[in-house]
């Protein structure tokens, strides 16, 4: 019997992990500022589709990359307009912004099933990858992985050691006191979902363009609700949202391994896996109230009204 | 998934719930029932070409329907029912999962035809099933791929511990074994039919194990795009992807089912539709095997071409003893044939496999 390479378990890891993990981080960055998203699910296929449309007739995965985050951006504007002027139910909002997301992408991408986009080079060349083990694991991957890496970095960066950070994680807290202090509470918001709308758009496009890589309807999943779990999981700290994604990432490239390497544990069990990590996670955070509770934005959810 | 009704019918079924008696002049309603996308140039996609090929082949004598994408449960019933509602006259019901579905719906409407694809229930007399050997097929290419491995690891992507799914891994199997003694099959379950990231990842895990050749009994061209990239061989499935000829695709099932289709919505017309169940191969052209690519060596091409030729007349059966089960336990004693019966309720691997079928 032959056991499970560590270095190719790792490789196929991180690249089922970025969809969700882009999405996450940028869920995460919305939360921050107060602002819940339900509908990541819909951005993401919405950024599938559109990136690959584009990818299609540009020829160009970059700009296929570029218009997957634009047209998540421009669906999260429409959750943005309602929540933000219109004042609607964040909750319901986002929840149909995902069932309209799903219906709008499959009428995008009618003529586009059954096509195979341009192929997205690697960064590094072939004498980098070939070292063995790191070669791999830390040249092996293209542009957009990096990016993601990098994005976690950035957002960590941002939100504790900027004051743009300071003032995002103020409005989040409380709006009311923010306002008070002059800052434009409903501008900040808006700048955060479009950002967040941009990272789950650039998740979906990954999934098209990379990792299957084709167009069919429906294709996310349920990626969208598995990146809202791991902001929880992460407890609105942009390392741990790392960790979650690639936690989640792993357990699902270990169990076709397992499958494939013929070590028996029950399928069923290895299918479910992912989502019991997430659900055992889910109440040992929530467990411990106080801890969640000082982590979780005070203002999440709440409607902001200027006169208020 | 949100199923997209698709009524290419339009607004000719105003008439809604009209008698039984249909008027000479008035088109055959004939709807379908797809488990993918049309757009997946697989399994869904050859169903869909059949469907057109009954439209062309009788014109405006006939209508259809079709809704994509449809999930095997309690939505494949209310699908059905509203086929029925809007004037269906025979439904072709297309994947295993809906075979419950299929005879409730069939049930409450007596009036209607219904034609389920690959299950075996046939509870009410408006009920048929058809299927396709496609373990015929699968010998064909067990026996291309044990002579293309180098690895001597297949891999094989599994969709759910069914029947059919079994007897195509077992087909595969022996012929990969006969002439290549030294090959094993590995078997990934995704317990799914067509979700092309899924597909695609378990290609993947599949390659990291080692293996050369990847076969799939599922219905998108994901594992395709994987097997492209990492540079091994692989098989159309259901349609004959030739996009991806000459290579990684080497050679082709293709199921075709416009024959089948044709037929049965004529005999609708005609009044003699039957309650039956069909199981056709190679021979009636159910069953095709797409071209064999230049890439698998001239002797090898022609052996798979004879072994075809040999299922297609009758002269061999590709379950033919001496056949042991994974057990050890003898299945077919020294030129035993395997009987139908035991073929359609398959639910054993043969000695050599040596993974586990899951519950």
């Amino acid at each position: 019997m032959m056991g499970i390479d560590p270095v190719t378990l790792i490789v196929a890891l991180i690249g089922a992990s970025t969809p969700i993990l882009l999405a996450a981080i940028g869920e995460l960055v919305v939360e921050k500022s107060g602002v819940l998203n339900l509908g990541v699910e819909g951005m993401m296929i919405v950024g599938a589709v559109s990136g690959f449309i584009i990818a299609i007739n540009t020829g160009s995965p970059w700009l296929g990359f570029a218009a997957g985050a634009v047209g998540g951006a421009g669906l999260s504007l429409i959750f943005a307009l309602l929540t933000q002027y219109l004042l609607s139910n964040q909750v319901a909002t986002g929840l149909a912004l995902t069932l309209f997301g799903l219906g709008l992408s499959s009428l995008m991408g009618e003529a586009y099933t059954g096509i195979n986009p341009p192929l997205t080079p690697d960064l590094f060349p072939q004498a980098l990858r070939d070292i063995p083990v790191a070669g791999p694991i830390l040249f092996g991957h293209d542009l957009v992985i990096y990016l993601s890496i990098l994005l976690v970095a950035g957002v960590w960066y941002a939100l504790h050691h900027t004051r743009m950070g300071l003032i995002l994680r103020a409005v989040g807290e409380s709006h009311d006191a923010a306002h008070a202090l002059g800052y434009k509470v409903i501008r900040i918001r808006i700048c955060a979902i479009l950002f967040g709308g941009a990272c789950a758009g650039l998740g979906g496009a990954y999934l098209s363009l990379v990792r299957v890589p084709s167009w069919t309807e429906g294709m996310t999943a349920g990626a969208g609700w598995i990146a809202l779990a791991i902001v929880v999981f992460a407890s609105w700290k942009p390392w741990r949202a790392l960790i979650g994604a690639y936690l989640f990432g792993g357990i699902a490239a270990l169990q076709l391994r397992l499958q494939a390497a013929e070590i028996n544990i029950p399928v069923m069990f290895l299918d479910m896996s992912p989502y019991l990590v997430t659900i055992i996670v889910l109440v040992i955070i929530s467990s411990d109230r106080g801890r969640a509770a000082l982590n979780a934005p005070a203002a999440l959810g709440k409607v902001f009204h200027a006169s208020g | 998934m949100n199923p997209k009704l698709k009524y290419l019918a339009g607004a000719a079924l105003a008439l809604g719930l009209a008698a039984p008696a249909i008027a000479q002049d008035e088109p055959l309603q004939v709807g379908f029932v797809y488990v993918g996308s049309i757009g997946d140039l697989g399994w869904t996609y050859e169903h869909d070409q059949s469907r057109l090929a009954v439209e062309e082949h009788f014109g405006d004598a006939v209508e259809t329907t079709y809704v994509e994408n449809v999930p095997e449960g309690a939505d494949a019933e209310r699908v059905m029912t509203q086929m029925v509602l809007n004037g269906a006259d025979l439904i072709f019901t297309t994947s295993f999962g809906y075979m419950d579905a299929t005879n409730a719906v069939a049930a409450r409407f007596p009036d209607v035809y219904f034609e389920h694809a690959t299950g075996y229930r046939r509870d009410h007399p408006n009920v048929s099933t058809y299927s396709a050997r496609f373990y015929e097929g699968r010998a064909v290419i067990g026996h291309i791929a044990g002579h293309m491995t180098e690895s001597n690891i297949v891999g094989y992507i599994a969709s759910y511990p069914i029947p059919e799914v079994i007897r195509g891994i077992n087909a595969a199997y022996l012929h990969a074994r006969e002439v290549n003694p030294d090959v094993e099959f590995r078997v990934v379950w995704v317990y799914t039919w067509f979700d092309p990231a899924q597909e695609a990842d378990a290609a993947q895990a599949l390659i990291d194990q080692g293996a050369d050749v990847i076969m799939q009994h599922t219905d998108s061209t994901a594992p395709m795009t994987v097997a492209a990239e990492a540079e091994v061989v692989a098989f159309g499935q259901a349609s004959d992807m030739e996009q991806f000829a000459p290579f990684p695709r080497v050679a082709s099932i293709i199921d075709n089912w416009a024959p089948y289709y044709i037929a049965r919505t004529q005999a609708v017309m005609d009044g003699t539709w039957e309650s039956v169940d069909t199981w056709d191969g190679i021979a009636p052209g159910m069953v095709e095997l797409g071209e064999f690519s230049e890439r698998i060596p001239e002797d090898v091409r022609a052996s798979a071409q004879a072994l075809a030729d040999s299922i297609a007349d009758g002269s061999y059966h590709p379950f033919t003893g001496p056949i042991s089960r994974q057990d050890g336990t003898v299945w077919l004693a020294e030129s035993e044939v395997a009987d139908d019966g035991t073929l359609a309720g398959m639910d054993f691997y043969v000695e050599g496999i040596t993974g586990e079928i899951p519950n």
